[in-house]
């Protein structure tokens, strides 16, 4: 039965999904399929609850063990509940609290959260550079080949390289990247994407089935 | 309940949802409620689930059917072996989407297995989440691997936890654990957007053996460029099916080759017809999809 009923709800709730692929949005199974894309939203709220326990359970007992990065967390639970907690408070009693311009929930989003996000994506550009460098080193013939593509690639995307490659006689160097992005690596990505879209439905086919129950912890 | 009569009562149930929606489109005044302009789709769909269900019959009859390898699945076991050595913890995450993404299910799915290694040889586990639905799928997952493997005094609930609900913040959460526990395999399979590389350079320079698997092209090069093993697009959803070594499951994969095989076919076809200046109805019934 602990099988079974998961089963036969997968089933129903993927069927009704993909046949709403053929019925207009105001039959009875595109309506069906709006309520369950509501009844998800419902149910991913809910399970909110569940990620504040989580973290808050394990972020305290590591700063009651003093383990290695207690500090961090305890940086991580002030976070969540100096965000949370006055953003949820009624603005009524007070302008610092709910969600407004001027709250305490927007001054910490705008001026700690945002900078620090931005921060983390700009390192990007450094882990980048080292990953490059380890891909591009010609130690094989094939990792030649790739260096030489990617610079091709790379130089004709800056102004000075694009400057340099025009110095070439003829649209060789523009036909060369054309080829490059629209014909090797647009047939390469389109490949994967191919067979990536028919692996995630023979999965879902799977689910739906029941053949597959992994995702239950079974099989 | 066996396979037949599954089969038949879901067959069952679809007929009653269609007959429950033709009967209310026949008591509505419209132009009718099915999209004809998407016929093309549904003899796709049906083709395509006919041969899944047919190699999975033939896979359950005994028939044998041949599966290439995917180095990065049979990596994994190494990979946690390797852990267990050094006594340090194998470190998973299944992307950074919610648990509607057919990726992350993927990698829940893997998860499964891999706990089960990680049960057996008694080695540290670590799941960091982005959601809390996830969380909850993840560590029912992971509990259930513990109990199969007769380990459940070796389960503990905080094997799976929530890190964060932004992206960033969820990485910074990683990159430090990967840093201060400096865990001896990670594992990363589902979807991953510009954290990828993020991931994969800290796991890299903390010395970890990396395994890595997502659908997403634009992501694909990095995780090749920083991990030790990549799956690439659909070796992600063949991996919960590749580590079962049960036919059912592989039989699916077949009918996924095969029809991979129409598409080529179709493809050739159409480059044949176009290059002759008659591929335009043939390649608009594709186009239609």
């Amino acid at each position: 039965m602990r099988t079974t009923i998961p089963v036969a709800i997968a089933f129903l709730t993927g069927v009704i999904v993909v046949l709403a692929t053929w019925f207009r949005d105001d039959s009875f199974i595109g309506g069906l399929k709006q309520e369950l894309i509501i009844w998800l939203t419902i149910v991913g709220g809910f399970t909110l609850l569940l990620g504040v326990v989580s973290i808050t359970r394990v972020s305290w007992g590591s700063i009651q063990r003093r383990s290695d990065g207690w500090g961090y967390k305890a940086l991580t639970l002030l976070g969540v509940f100096a965000m949370a907690i006055p953003s949820v408070l009624s603005p009524t009693w007070s302008t610092a609290f709910g969600r407004a311009d001027g709250s305490i929930y927007d001054w910490l989003f705008n001026y700690l959260q945002m900078p620090m996000m931005s921060t983390m994506f700009a390192t990007l550009a450094f882990y980048i550079a080292s990953a490059a460098y380890r891909a591009f080193r010609a130690r094989t013939v094939e990792a030649t080949l790739l260096l030489i593509t990617a610079t091709l690639v790379m130089l004709w995307r800056v102004p000075m390289g694009e400057y340099f490659l025009n110095l070439f006689p003829g649209d060789i160097p523009s036909l060369l990247n054309t080829y490059i992005m629209n014909g090797v690596n647009l047939a390469v990505q389109r490949g994967i994407m191919i067979g990536a879209a028919l692996g995630a439905a023979a999965m879902s086919l799977r689910i739906m089935l029941g053949i597959e129950r992994t995702y239950m912890g079974k099989g | 309940m066996t396979m037949r009569t599954r089969a038949l009562l879901y067959s069952f149930l679809t007929f009653l949802i269609i007959c429950l929606d033709y009967s209310v489109a026949f008591g509505q005044d419209s132009d009718g409620i099915f999209r004809t302009d998407r016929i093309n789709a549904l003899v796709l769909v049906v083709i395509f689930s006919a041969a899944i269900l047919l190699y999975t019959k033939w896979a359950k009859e005994g028939k044998p059917l041949f599966l290439r390898k995917i180095p990065g699945l049979n990596a994994v076991e190494e990979a946690v072996g390797r852990a267990t050595e050094m006594g340090r913890p194998v470190l998973f995450i299944p992307g950074i989407q919610e648990l509607d993404d057919i990726e992350t299910i993927a990698g829940v799915s893997i998860l499964g297995r891999i706990s089960k290694i990680t049960a057996q040889y008694e080695t540290p586990l670590m799941v960091p989440v982005r959601y809390p639905l996830v969380l909850a799928a993840c560590q029912e997952m992971v509990e259930q691997s513990y109990v199969e493997m007769g380990k459940k005094d070796f389960y503990d609930q905080d094997i799976v936890r929530y890190v964060a609900g932004e992206q960033f913040a969820f990485t910074a959460n990683v990159n430090g654990y990967m840093m201060r526990e400096r865990p001896a395999a990670n594992i990363y399979m589902g979807a991953f957007f510009a954290e990828s590389l993020l991931l994969a350079e800290t796991g890299n320079a903390a010395g970890s053996i990396q395994i890595a698997g997502t659908a997403l092209p634009e992501q694909l090069p990095f995780f090749i460029a920083a991990c030790d093993y990549t799956l690439m697009g659909e070796e992600l959803y063949a991996a919960s099916a590749y580590l079962s070594h049960e036919p059912v499951m592989t039989g699916g994969l077949k009918g996924q080759d095969f029809v991979k095989m129409l598409i080529i076919i179709c493809i050739i076809i159409g480059v044949v017809l176009v290059s002759f200046g008659m591929g335009d109805t043939f390649v608009s019934w594709f186009e239609q999809v």
